[in-house]
């Protein structure tokens, strides 16, 4: 629906319907990816909702619009898609995520039992095997002292760790990065990207399919333990399988895209390297800072169930809302110095994990996975030089990272 | 307004303001008092925004609930009897004058 149109419509009711300014931005293309912040500027200023003919989809881009609709789940919904497909109109291209792609009540069921398999009190169970490991990896890094820190740290320590917590076998984890990369991919228009990975897709699909079946699995495992909780009759032998899709799906490739861009903080940033080898103990909110500033996952979609005004605009029912993640993260109303990385920033309240009912649910093991590196890093590494061409990734629809970052380590 | 007060782990203390309807979790951001960490904002996920209450106030706060119990399991510092998540008290008119204690680590 044209929003013009909509704005213009003589029935709005008095005080609502803000004319919504159309721009011709594609944040799908890879100019977009190149350098998303001018584009995220405009759409920030231009308005609180804005329209993007491009895809015919509304969008949000100010962190007070983003964090409302993150906020209200009944009115911006989930169980339509978060990408743009509406699976009202389309048939999905898999099976449905019954948490990501659920509304409560299906979700709150779904979501409870992931959370206690994530836990708090798992994460200490877990600490001192993800900080080991991240040790041995920078020892093992330090001896190689030149390497790329996308490929052999970014990708190599959550690889290292997270494959062998969930359980899963030996065999086949190479998939498990092109799964993930589809899946968000998927998110997207059909664009090239998308229909590329889709096109490409059965071998992923086929190994995760089998890979999330009980037998499948490791005991002890976080997929063992999504498994336990169908014997307790929390969720169907059905269910189980398709929980455990969602931690691989979501698991991996958003904690090397985040680590990743850590990284790239650090050794952009020399005064905030120093400050983080003075006092490691910043490690986990030095991480937390570089989620937010670089956002990894930098956009979801929302479906309105119901027409309704979002920042003085009217919008129908039925329509696609593109939360833009990472401009509400740099959004200078709500951060000061938003494009500067500070590592003792308060940055709670950021939404690179998104927020409210379907705020990323393995934040946790995220933040383990960052800290445990970062703080390997500020004691062991004098020196992080980037010594080699810095390469873009321009092979998501959704995360955004490096595909390359070449860098010489001095050791401390 | 109402008052709640934040007691260091080295004793000293901080009073704030606190908007109704927000959270004492909120509420510490807000105000700049250290020593709430809040990773995930409010949203019941992290366990870093706890606090010890006041002996005084013990019985006088809604409920645990289980959510907020099983988080509980994962708190950085000790777990005690009078453990909560701050993100889970609301603040009301009722709780004017809450005094609660801030834990040595959130992480």
């Amino acid at each position: 629906m044209n929003p013009t149109d909509v704005s213009a419509s003589s029935d709005a009711p008095a005080g609502a319907g803000t004319a919504i300014p159309q721009l011709d931005i594609d944040p799908f293309a890879i100019g977009f990816f190149d350098d998303p912040y001018p584009a995220h500027q405009e759409m920030r200023e231009a308005a609180p909702v804005i329209y993007l003919h491009k895809w015919n989809v509304y969008g949000v881009a100010r962190y007070a619009e983003v964090y409302a609709v993150l906020n209200d789940p009944q009115t911006f919904c989930s169980s339509r898609g978060v990408g743009l497909s509406d699976f009202a109109k389309e048939t999905p291209w898999r099976p449905p995520s019954l948490i990501l792609e659920a509304d409560p009540p299906a979700h709150t069921r779904t979501r409870a039992v992931l959370s206690q398999v994530l836990s708090p009190a798992v994460m200490k169970q877990i600490r001192d095997r993800f900080m080991s490991a991240a040790e041995a990896k920078v020892d093992e890094l330090l001896a190689r002292g030149r390497f790329d820190a996308i490929t052999d740290l970014a990708q190599a320590y959550p690889l290292s760790i997270f494959p062998d917590a969930m359980g899963l076998q030996a065999e086949g984890r190479e998939h498990l990065i092109p799964y993930a990369s589809l899946v968000f991919n998927a998110f997207g228009p059909p664009n090239e990207l998308r229909k590329q990975a889709i096109e490409r897709s059965a071998p992923h699909q086929a190994y995760v399919t089998a890979q999330c079946q009980r037998d499948a699995l490791t005991p002890g495992g976080f997929g063992a333990c999504v498994h336990a909780f169908a014997d307790k009759g929390d969720i169907t032998a059905v269910e189980a399988p398709l929980l455990v899709r969602s931690l691989l799906s979501a698991g991996l490739d958003t904690t090397i895209y985040g680590i990743g861009a850590a990284v790239y903080c650090l050794a952009r940033f020399p005064d905030q390297w120093e400050r983080l080898r003075q006092d490691p103990s910043l490690a986990r909110n030095a991480f937390e800072e570089a989620v937010r500033l670089e956002s990894p996952v930098q956009t979801f979609f929302r479906t309105t169930t119901r027409e309704v005004e979002l920042g003085g605009c009217r919008i129908g029912e039925g329509e696609k809302v593109l939360m833009f993640l990472g401009a509400a993260n740099r959004d200078p109303r709500r951060w000061d110095a938003p494009d500067r990385y500070d590592i003792t920033r308060k940055v709670s309240g950021h939404v690179g994990f998104g927020y409210g009912i379907h705020m990323c649910v393995g934040q946790l093991v995220a933040r383990l996975e960052g800290e445990a590196i970062l703080t390997a890093l500020a004691r062991k590494v004098a020196t992080i030089a980037i010594t080699g061409p810095v390469k873009r990734g321009y092979n998501n629809n959704t995360l955004r990272g490096l595909e390359s970052l070449p860098v010489t380590f001095t050791r401390a | 307004m109402t008052t709640i007060t934040f007691i260091h782990p080295d004793n000293r203390s901080e009073s704030v303001d606190a908007e109704d309807d927000t959270s004492v979790m909120l509420a510490a951001l807000t105000h700049g008092v250290d020593g709430i960490v809040a990773e995930c904002g409010g949203n019941a996920v992290c366990a870093t925004c706890h606090v010890y209450i006041h002996e005084a106030w013990a019985g006088k706060l809604d409920p645990v609930s289980d959510d907020e119990d099983t988080l509980l399991d994962g708190t950085a510092s000790e777990r005690l009897p009078n453990s909560r998540l701050s993100c889970q008290i609301k603040i009301t008119p009722a709780l004017d004058g809450l005094v609660v204690r801030l834990p040595e680590r959130q992480s």
